[in-house]
């Protein structure tokens, strides 16, 4: 090209740079063609496995079928998939290959595999980049576990599995009737303290609110801070307490109205009283700057004996093991009673399957994801689960002649003393919306910016705006 | 050698423009596509025209995200090219004429890497470092001084009030370092026989700075505008992983790429989040119009 200035030519750096648009704009159209592409595979069934039904192969799974399971590698590993219930699988179908895989971004590595028509067969669904249940279910990908439950059991032909499990475990993972997921480790929740530190100082665990402020009382005479819980990342562990104590004064109906987003759920007088209670207990007794800590930042505290109770779920103690000193001796109580016309008894604790499982509807071999949660189900299975991660899990007994650590002792005794009366709520998988307001009010609330009355309203509104919703699945139980 | 030219230019253009499209463009279409659907990121979702837009205008964080971009979009250009711009005059020129040269103040080399140490390090990073000196309790780097001198710890991160204010810092601290190599450079393009003639006529250090300083540095000035008013409209990384309760408390720190993805990744809703990424879309690109129009100036030439 000539580099005299009196040159003709039409190709200057504008001219380029506008036939580069062009060639953008002509280009956005075939953009349409790839956005069309977005979740347009897994319309086609795939071809899935199957053998024979037989006694020893009631789920008819086909031996020689590979399987692919994916782990969330969070607070229990993933030592007991590729340890305990592979190897169980494994001595079954001697053929199977199974393709293990672990992550902690359970949404971001599978979403796009289930959006594309190939998702992998057993998948457990947690830590906080879970995918969202109510899309899975909206969008047929999780397989029905009806005849799972009623496959007889590992240990017990006589016994269909469902009747292995501690009650309510099976309808913890029902969506729309139908159940799909496997909630397997059993959870107590409740108030956790350092059985040794309450012994020397020769405290008790309340019973009623009463009894509980004013230990309270004598725990910040004594220079502790009487209760905390982390305000930057773990405020849901405040607001179960809250819907905790509505439960008791009201009945767990309290909570089945909240799941069910009827009107006025949270206005209920139980809730807000509730809620005025503990804001009573986050204005006297807690440390402001607190909310600015994460969950493992306070429990250190509690370790080191400058907190002296502390709100979580029976995980807490195996979470804790590193930096828990000799002799702490994790122990939980319930949620004192809050009035003397309570309707729940002073026992009642929080309990709830957890742990959340799936098989792929729209995979290749959902018979081996549904085998391989039958062994999961097994003596052996659950045996091993709770000897690595020190948690009960769903199957009943399934603890019994295993030496236990104090804190699961606790737990354990806390669940058979509330017996019947153990209540949940299932809000927080159904409605994300709901339990990221939840823990911004609870915050609000409890450190001091919003009262009870403004807390329940809070929550009412948003409760009414998912309701009204039409984009978002509506569940009840 | 006019025959070949065409063949010659496309094969040079072939290549990044495919990649632009395909890695830009398409997206960007797409976004807009999805704005209008109520996909949850599994089966297609359906067309749902202008519902999504007309939810983000009722909805309270979106208004307040903005509230908080508009707060940035002054605070952070403004304070960031405020102590740039001293830094950088003092490192240049600070340090008065000494045989006829301008030069810095004592130490400047070392200040300089000092100053330009912030921008090397991951926003990650910085969110970690600062949650430990921003910690409200005594264990906090800024507390814990303050304790020692009797004053009550501070909540820079959970006081709803100074929340924002708190991060402000975080991003003007890290940004300067940039902004005072961008200026010195900018400044030292500037001819020493002006500031010598400025001199020779009795003007001060503030006179300097003023009347042959900051006109001479227009062009670069209006660069570090835009720049910094594009990252009033992210703010996103610092945001999510150093607020409390992620662009809290109560929602006093969330801006409008963190509600994005709140809404994609924990609410799965990303027909709603596509439609608050085409009102960012829209924000950034009006934003840029604006600022590069209205500090529209003749530029002085030497």
């Amino acid at each position: 090209m000539s580099a005299t200035p009196d040159n003709t030519s039409d190709l200057t750096r504008r001219t380029v740079l506008r036939r580069a648009a062009t060639v953008g704009l002509l280009a956005t159209p075939a953009a349409g063609l790839l956005s069309a592409c977005v979740g347009s595979g897994g319309d086609e069934p795939q071809e899935q496995a199957e053998g024979e039904k037989t006694a020893e192969n009631p789920l008819g799974v086909d031996p020689k079928a590979p399987l692919e399971i994916v782990i969330f590698n969070g607070g229990y590993g993933e030592k007991y998939a590729t340890d305990v219930h592979q190897p169980l699988y494994k001595t079954k179908f001697p053929e199977a290959e199974i393709k293990h895989s672990a992550t902690q971004e359970i949404a971001t590595t599978l979403q796009p595999r289930f959006a594309g028509g190939n998702p992998p067969d057993f998948v457990n669904n947690s830590g906080t980049k879970f995918m969202d249940f109510g899309a899975l279910v909206q969008d047929g990908q999780m397989q029905d576990l009806t005849e799972l439950y009623d496959a007889p059991s590992v240990d017990d032909p006589a016994k269909k599995v469902r009747d292995t499990l501690i009650a309510g475990t099976v309808e913890q993972g029902v969506y729309n009737g139908k159940p799909y997921v496997l909630n397997y480790v059993f959870t107590v929740y409740g108030l956790w303290y350092s059985d040794k530190l309450f012994k020397e100082k020769g405290w008790a665990p309340p019973k009623s609110w009463a009894e509980f402020t004013a230990l309270l009382d004598t725990i910040k005479a004594a220079g502790i801070t009487p209760y905390s819980y982390a305000g930057k990342n773990a405020p849901y562990y405040q607001y179960l307490v809250i819907l905790s104590t509505a439960a008791k004064i009201g009945g767990a109906d309290v909570l089945k109205n909240i799941d069910n987003l009827q009107d006025g759920a949270w206005t209920a007088e139980p809730v807000r009283q509730a809620a005025e209670l503990w804001a009573e207990i986050g204005a006297k007794y807690m440390d402001k700057s607190h909310e600015g800590l994460i969950h493992t930042e306070v429990q250190l505290q509690q370790n080191q004996g400058k907190v002296a109770i502390y709100p979580s779920g029976s995980w807490l103690e195996a979470e804790q093991v590193q930096s828990t000193p000799d002799g702490f001796n994790y122990a939980v109580m319930p949620i004192p009673s809050a009035t003397s016309a309570d309707k729940l008894p002073a026992t009642a604790v929080f309990a709830a399957p957890g742990e959340p499982y799936f098989v792929s509807a729209k995979g290749k071999n959902p018979r081996g994801g549904m085998e391989y949660m039958r062994q999961m189900l097994s003596k052996a299975g659950t045996k091993g689960f709770i000897e690595l991660n020190k948690s009960l899990t769903a199957v009943a007994g399934s603890s019994d002649g295993i030496a236990l650590s104090p804190g699961l002792t606790s737990a354990s005794t806390a669940l058979s003393a509330s017996a019947q009366d153990a209540f949940n709520y299932r809000f927080p998988d159904w409605y994300k919306e709901l339990d990221t307001e939840l823990r911004t009010a609870t915050n609000s609330l409890m450190f001091g910016r919003e009262n009870a009355g403004q807390f329940v309203e809070r929550m009412q509104k948003k409760a009414d705006a998912i309701k009204s919703d039409s984009s978002i699945t509506k569940f009840s139980r | 050698m006019r025959h070949g030219k065409y063949p010659f230019v496309i094969g040079f253009l072939l290549a990044p423009v495919t990649l632009y499209v395909v890695f830009v463009i398409a997206p960007y279409a797409q976004a807009f596509y999805m704005a209008a659907t109520n996909w949850r990121g599994l089966s297609p979702g359906q067309f749902v025209g202008f519902e999504n837009f007309e939810r983000l205008f009722q909805d309270d964080v979106f208004w307040k995200a903005l509230q908080h971009h508009g707060v940035l979009l002054l605070a952070l250009p403004l304070l960031t090219i405020a102590i740039a711009l001293f830094l950088a005059f003092m490192l240049n020129v600070g340090g008065g004429a000494k045989q006829g040269v301008m030069v810095g103040v004592r130490g400047s080399k070392f200040y300089r890497v000092v100053f330009f140490l912030p921008q090397v390090l991951a926003v990650a990073i910085l969110g970690v470092l600062f949650q430990a000196v921003y910690r409200a309790d005594e264990s906090g780097l800024i507390n814990g001084l303050l304790g020692s001198l009797g004053v009550e710890p501070l909540g820079f991160l959970i006081n709803p009030n100074i929340a924002l204010w708190s991060i402000i810092g975080v991003l003007v601290w890290q940004a300067v370092g940039f902004y005072v190599v961008l200026f010195s450079a900018g400044m030292a393009s500037i001819p020493k026989d002006i500031y010598e003639a400025a001199m020779l006529d009795g003007a001060s250090r503030v006179g300097l700075f003023f009347r042959v300083t900051i006109p001479l540095l227009w062009d670069t000035l209006q660069v570090a505008w835009v720049y910094l008013g594009i990252m009033a409209f992210d703010a996103f990384a610092i945001v999510w992983t150093l607020s409390v309760d992620q662009g809290g408390p109560d929602g006093s720190t969330t801006v409008l790429g963190a509600e994005i993805y709140r809404n994609a990744f924990v609410f799965s809703k990303y027909g709603y989040a596509s439609a608050m990424g085409v009102a960012l879309f829209f924000l950034t690109l009006t934003f840029a119009a604006l600022s590069l129009r209205v500090s529209r100036r003749e530029s002085v030439e030497m």
